[in-house]
């Protein structure tokens, strides 16, 4: 099961993704893509596959997969089964951020204020978690990290509360929901980088994360660098969760229950559990932004909403489905 | 030869001072019983010998390389140490968690390498714990989580072994069982250094001693010098006797 795993979730993202590139209001037949893909072929289509969905797949691809990952480093640094990204005030921090951008007027002068301002936001958030924390624990941690996003929070609801008008309330609400509608290779190329800096800094905590299980005294005295791998999944995740909230909005839950989807199936290894955890975050994502795009009652849903309606409800009986038969 | 020493120990914490000029020494082959009243410092010193806890003074010296200077890894190669009440937050299997002791083991890249593999079978057929190779950690009882624990420690053959209270919350079978192991380590060469909160117990397996109280070693040296019941009595604030009988020596209340 375990050895199976890995290449079985690569098989269903590559095949979403994929799904993602020819389905939408014009579908492709799998040939009309590889030649629109390869600059060939109708100019239309060329433009539909290469400029509109295939940014917005990645986008997807990436936003999942460092959302699904950072929740299982998260989980296995604080040994807490209900760590996920948001709980580190990181989203919030971003989107207090895209808030601030939307709300001054930013963001209707250049395209990528929004983005901009979410990830600077990100960094300010975990950078005041960590220095909160600096001589406390994983507890100490996790309380500044609720502190802070608790004061982001308040922060955008004050923005909604004072919004000018009834169309910039509604511009925060829209953007707060969470969408990869209309995403271009400015999104792709801002977040990217981000996101694979970020995703290297969480793998890296692997072994530290294994030896955690016994704790920190028993790391620490199996030769593991907690404080090391501590700043390593913070500023990871603060990179990653940051660029991915600064071009998606928040996409919550997916942080959370990834990691749980393939937990038994690695044995419970924290270790084992990243990547197979980003696999399925990016799986998750990928088929949500792919149901919102081809489902007709979805059309008007944002990604963020649908994965809370319809994901929630289906992966927590799948949970609690594999907790009852796994071993 | 020396293994171990500790050298005008001082730890504070805030105002108070937990541990005042402590000095010990762990030699390779004996096991010495760290005792002592609740909260005397015992645990402190435990983790300052095992380079966890820097202290505020003092050196701490592993075969006379100041331990802050020994790298990471070989450190965590040449002592292992288990916290009180050691215990698993994932439901990893036993064998995952015996392998984790291996840790400072591992190549960079890459698992277990069959010689390494040999050695978590070879420790959990020692432990008695076959049989439990794939149990999940969570479902042990609490006798059986010690010798996972014990097993843990030893998988990487140190040359220290440091253990804080293995038998606190075990009932006197494995109590008894935990004891004669790290006793069957110390035997086998390794310097074993272990906090102790029952004095009868540590009297039957302790070659050294160490008795500190509110932070101050009141008495080191040899277990039949440390032993006495005008030790004990000034350590613990009870009447203690030492009793030589036909069963050995037994501390009585």
């Amino acid at each position: 099961m375990t050895r199976a795993l890995t290449p079985a979730l690569v098989l269903l993202v590559a095949v979403l993704f994929s799904a993602s590139l020819a389905a939408g209001t014009i579908w492709f037949a799998p040939a009309t893509l590889v030649r629109a893909l390869l600059g060939g072929g109708v100019p239309l289509a060329h433009e539909i596959v290469v400029e509109i969905r295939l940014p917005r797949a990645i986008l997807a691809l990436l936003v999942g997969a460092i959302t699904g990952l950072s929740g299982a480093v998260l989980q296995g640094l604080l040994r807490n089964p209900l760590a996920e990204p948001g709980l580190l005030g990181v989203s919030a921090g971003a989107s207090l951020g895209a808030v601030i951008a939307i709300y001054y007027g930013f963001a209707a002068t250049f395209a990528l204020a929004t983005p901009l301002f979410a990830l600077t936001g990100a960094m300010a958030t975990i950078a005041i978690a960590l220095a909160l924390s600096r001589r406390g624990g994983t507890l100490a941690l996790i309380l500044a990290g609720v502190a802070v996003s608790t004061i982001a929070g308040a922060g955008v609801s004050l923005a909604l509360n004072l919004a000018p008008s009834p169309y910039a309330a509604y511009e925060i609400m829209t953007w707060l929901m969470g969408s990869l509608a209309d995403r271009n290779w400015d999104h792709v190329v801002l977040a990217g980088p981000f996101i694979l800096i970020g995703a290297a800094m969480l793998f890296a905590t692997a072994r530290a994360l294994d030896a955690l299980a016994l704790g920190e005294a028993q790391a620490q005295s199996l030769g593991v660098d907690v404080a090391r791998a501590r700043l390593l999944a913070l500023i990871g995740t603060a990179m990653g969760i940051g660029a991915a909230t600064a071009v998606a909005g928040t996409i919550g839950f997916v942080g959370l229950i990834a990691p749980h989807v393939v937990r038994p199936l690695v044995a419970h290894r924290p270790g084992a559990t990243l990547l197979p955890a980003a696999l399925a975050g990016a799986a998750i994502v990928l088929a949500a932004d792919l149901a919102t795009r081809t489902l007709p009652f979805a059309a008007d849903i944002k990604l963020g909403v649908f994965i809370a309606v319809f994901g929630a409800p289906f992966f927590l009986w799948l949970v609690l489905h594999l907790r009852r038969t796994a071993p | 030869m020396s293994a171990l020493s500790l050298d005008g120990v001082t730890v504070r914490r805030g105002e108070r001072v937990v541990l005042h000029d402590a000095g010990a020494r762990f030699e390779a082959g004996r096991l010495t019983a760290v005792i002592g009243p609740n909260g005397a410092g015992k645990s402190t010193l435990l983790s300052v010998a095992a380079g966890l806890l820097p202290p505020d003074a003092g050196t701490v010296r592993l075969d006379e390389t100041p331990i802050a200077r020994v790298p990471r890894r070989e450190l965590a190669r040449r002592r292992a140490y288990l916290p009180q009440a050691p215990r698993v937050d994932w439901p990893i299997s036993v064998e995952r968690v015996v392998a984790l002791g291996l840790t400072a083991h591992l190549p960079a890249f890459g698992g277990l390498s069959p010689h390494l593999r040999a050695r978590v079978a070879a420790v959990l057929e020692q432990f008695d714990l076959a049989a439990l190779r794939d149990r999940s950690a969570t479902e042990l009882s609490g006798g059986e989580l010690a010798r996972v624990m014990l097993a843990r420690a030893v998988v990487g053959e140190p040359e220290v072994l440091i253990v804080d209270e293995p038998t606190a919350g075990l009932d006197p079978r494995h109590a008894l069982d935990a004891a004669r192991r790290l006793r069957a380590l110390a035997d086998a060469g390794c310097a074993v250094v272990v906090a102790l909160h029952d004095p009868d117990l540590a009297l039957r397996i302790a070659d050294d001693a160490v008795a500190l109280r509110d932070g101050v070693v009141v008495a080191d040296g040899a277990a039949t010098t440390v032993f006495t019941t005008k030790v004990l009595s000034a350590l613990y604030d009870v009447e203690m006797r030492v009793v030589h009988d036909a069963h050995g020596a037994s501390v009585r209340v």
